[in-house]
């Protein structure tokens, strides 16, 4: 079965005036409906890699790849406007804080009927009857509220639930989670990520969840990729985390402080120069 | 400050990430600054303009080719470029270009007088008002905003008549009038700045409220009223072009550019040279104050180094 | 001699029908040396205990005492060579402006030191910075450094308590471990009492050896962390809370959830 998502060799550069600085390099995988997850510390490139395939990222930054391909269609070579019509129909993106990515000065109806008409060029009445289902596929009890509610009013959690529809309307292949619960409350996280487990299981999309959080992106995703200074050092399948054989891997599972296993010291990260020297790990299956 | 060691050169040391002193840190970050400015090709434009501006004042007497005061009635209104007069005479048969050269003098001096008066009297009310808070605040920005509310012209008029005519006096209306933007702005930056946390970490070591809004708060206001007063330049000289033309400000004989354009009011339609010439040059240093106003902001926006 | 003992404590925001209490009757007591933890989410009110105790919040009421003394409405100057506090975003607790060497000599300055140049050097080498971290701007350091920068400004005075809100919240997963560590070394070679804040249970078990959990401004818990650990919580608020923290777990019944 072709994969949905395609990627071979991506770089991303951006000019500095120390030189030229690679955040990605050479990261290369493929995506099938499932659920994959990018971990990685700050710098690692994971987040790069996601705005990369969607193509969002300004020059002077370049992407380069040997291959980028959805659907078996190239991506790289697409114009901007053959990428709107990806982004948002094809491949969704939902970030990190609903406070930053849902507009303030707009209704949170009018804010998911414009993203539909926007794709499907539907008229309004159907607009508004697909955007109320796709607020009761999140489980917001009283979606006619929420509609003509801003996003002020939210709590992070229902903040991010409908980020989550707002995304999803448009039926997308792919959905792109850029750590879509790390602002949330611990409490709340778990029912943000059933919903999105849900939605990604019914509709036979593909995931890519990206997290610093390696313990919940093992727990959550089929496989994850370990990304470090912009490579991927190690790919594992879900459950087998403790098996991982890198030393990045390792030393980061080490270095959490665990409820179920006391230590007396972490074991801090001993950063060896020859991981971001060697060649990136191929995700591709 | 040591400088470079063997083999090290300038550049190296001004961009290094370990600084090794106060002052090398400090000029590492003023020359990190001078690089993003020089970047913007329309600030170096304005900034070369208003150095040209400096040296023009400063080596008048060397530069003028003629004496500005000197009258030659035989000689008034010639054109351009008769006569040894580049940019041709005025009405009494004065040396426009001689003149233009003096008067950047007294532009000058406007300038930097008011640079001086307004954006520091807004500064002190503005970061008092919004540290303070409560009644202080509430006093200070009624005070704003009375002399918010006063029209600079009628503000200039009623010190000519009280004081007498002249540029200081100009200069004075100008500034009591440019005061309070600033001091909204400082006083808007201080609120945001006084919930953070670095603040509030300073309480903590015992410092007082003075120290708080000196060493804490007047740093990060500074940046923006310097992009502002560079911003409001071209207005400060237009204003006291304004009082000069309307014989509020220098005095004759006295080569204020406003001034100039006034007396060549009469003449424009025949002698247009005699008000166009001050007035291209008032535009022409409008103009670079504007350019680098907003090359500056790009430097001094303290966005760098989030994450 | 550094024992911590909050009574009746009620923290609140506003006035009248805009109150908000941010802290309800709060009670616990730290005793000299120990380190205790306040777990809770965001809005428990847990940091804002910790503000409310050095004086940054005027409106609260009840008992706090710190060495047996009682505390009152202003802290007298000697407090903050006493109690200091560590925040959270180490983005946000220096200043852009001021370089290391400008905190750290303000601070020694402020509370009256004469070997300024001695102890700055001092201070970084404590937090595992060296020399050549001295002179640079908070836009050159990582998160971890600035967190270093923040620990080595709170140990400056030779305080006794230490407060320490959400401390490695804002750092990655690496740099975590050595901040703690440091933390951990710090508290046992100058017998430090810490109280800390988090919602991370995990880093507040390895940290601590008693924890309060928070629920909207009430403690709903106090036990040790041996009981934490054997999973052994009474409240179901805590029970909760543990579950959440051992990874994902399909929520059953999605509507109850707010």
């Amino acid at each position: 079965m072709s994969p949905l998502l395609d990627i071979e060799n991506l770089r991303v550069t951006f000019p500095t005036r120390q030189g030229e600085f690679e955040a990605v390099r050479g990261v290369s995988f493929t995506l099938g409906r499932e659920r994959l997850g990018i971990v990685g510390e700050s710098g690692s490139g994971k987040s790069m890699t996601g705005r990369a395939i969607l193509r969002l990222i300004r020059p002077p930054g370049r992407i380069e790849a040997d291959r980028m391909e959805l659907d078996g269609r190239d991506m790289l070579g697409m114009s901007e406007k053959q990428m709107q019509g990806v982004r948002g129909q094809k491949i969704s993106m939902v970030m990190q804080d609903p406070k930053f990515s849902l507009n303030p000065v707009m209704r949170i109806g009018e804010q998911i009927i414009e993203i539909y008409r926007f794709h499907t060029k539907a008229p309004r009445k159907a607009a508004w009857a697909k955007a109320i289902e796709m607020l009761e596929a999140v489980s917001i009890r009283d979606p006619e509220r929420v509609m003509r509610a801003y996003p002020h009013e939210m709590s992070g959690g229902m903040g991010q639930r409908i980020m989550i529809a707002m995304m999803l309307v448009t039926e997308p292949e792919i959905l792109i989670a850029d750590e879509p619960t790390s602002a949330l409350d611990v409490s709340v996280q778990s029912s943000v990520l059933t919903i999105i487990d849900k939605l990604v299981r019914e509709r036979g999309m593909g995931l890519i969840f990206i997290s610093h959080d390696l313990n919940l992106v093992a727990s959550f995703c089929d496989r994850v990729l370990i990304m470090y200074a912009g490579r991927i050092v190690e790919v594992c399948e879900a459950g087998k985390l403790h098996e991982a054989t890198h030393p990045y891997t390792r030393g980061l599972l080490n270095s959490l402080p665990r409820l179920d296993a006391p230590q007396h010291r972490l074991q801090a990260l001993t950063r060896d120069p020859a991981w971001s020297l060697d060649p990136s790990v191929s995700g591709r299956k | 400050m040591a400088g470079p060691m063997q083999g090290q050169t300038w550049r190296d040391w001004l961009m290094t990430d370990t600084p090794t002193s106060r002052n090398h840190a400090r000029a590492s970050a003023f020359y990190h600054g001078w690089l993003t400015l020089r970047a913007n090709h329309m600030a170096m434009i304005g900034l070369g303009i208003l150095v040209f501006l400096l040296l023009v004042a400063a080596f008048a007497p060397v530069l003028s080719p003629h004496d500005p005061f000197v009258q030659d009635l035989a000689g008034r209104l010639r054109p351009p470029g008769t006569d040894h007069h580049l940019l041709g005479t005025d009405s009494l048969g004065r040396d426009i270009l001689s003149r233009l050269i003096y008067g950047s003098r007294i532009t000058l001096y406007i300038v930097t007088l008011v640079a001086l008066i307004a954006p520091i009297a807004g500064l002190l009310v503005g970061t008092i008002a919004g540290y303070a808070g409560g009644w202080a605040d509430a006093i200070l920005m009624r005070l704003t905003d009375i002399f918010l509310a006063f029209p600079r012209l009628v503000l200039a008029l009623a010190f000519v008549a009280a004081l007498g005519a002249g540029i200081e006096n100009a200069v004075l209306a100008i500034s009591l009038t440019a005061w309070p933007p600033y001091a909204r702005i400082a006083r808007a930056e201080t609120l945001t700045i006084r919930s953070s946390d670095f603040i509030s970490a300073v309480k903590l070591q015992g410092a007082g409220p003075l120290r708080i809004i000196t060493k804490h708060i007047w740093p990060l206001c500074i940046s923006s009223l310097i992009v502002r007063v560079t911003l409001d330049m071209a207005g400060v000289i237009l204003a006291a072009a304004g009082l000069g033309f309307l014989g509020l400000g220098a005095q004759p004989p006295s080569p204020e550019w406003g001034a100039m354009i006034s007396e060549g009011r009469k003449f424009i339609l025949d002698h247009w040279w005699v008000a166009t010439m001050p007035g291209l040059a008032i535009f022409t240093v409008s103009l670079a104050f504007n350019l680098l106003g907003d090359g500056l902001r790009d430097v001094l926006d303290p966005k760098e180094g989030a994450g | 001699m550094s024992d911590l003992e909050f009574n009746d404590l009620n923290v609140w925001f506003g006035e009248d029908h805009d109150r908000v209490d941010a802290v309800r009757n709060a009670s616990f007591t730290v005793p000299s040396g120990a380190s205790f933890g306040l777990v809770g989410e965001s809005g428990s009110g847990k940091s804002t205990i910790l503000r409310a105790l050095v004086g940054l919040i005027p409106t609260w009421s009840g008992s706090i005492r710190v060495g047996g003394v009682e505390l009152g409405k202003k802290r007298a100057r000697g407090f903050f060579k006493d109690v200091q506090m560590v925040f959270q975003d180490p983005y946000a607790s220096l200043h852009p402006r001021h370089s290391v060497d400008a905190v750290l000599g303000e601070t020694l300055k402020l509370h009256g030191f004469d070997d300024i140049d001695r102890r700055i050097g001092k201070l970084l080498a404590d937090v595992g910075l060296g020399p050549a971290f001295r002179f640079r701007y908070p836009h050159q350091l990582s998160g971890g450094q600035r967190q270093r920068v923040a620990v080595a400004r709170a140990l400056a005075p030779e305080p006794s308590v230490l407060l320490l809100d959400e401390p490695t919240s804002a750092l990655d997963v690496s740099v975590q471990a050595e901040v703690l560590n440091l933390l951990a070394d710090l508290r046992q070679q100058r017998q430090l009492t810490y109280l800390m804040v988090s919602h991370n249970l995990a880093v507040v078990a390895h940290m601590c050896d008693e924890i309060a959990v928070m629920q909207n401004g009430e403690i709903v818990e106090v036990m040790g962390v041996k009981e934490m650990r054997a999973l052994q919580p009474v409240h179901p608020y805590t029970r909760h809370l543990l579950e959440s923290s051992m990874g994902y777990k399909p929520v059953e019944d999605l509507a109850a959830v707010k």
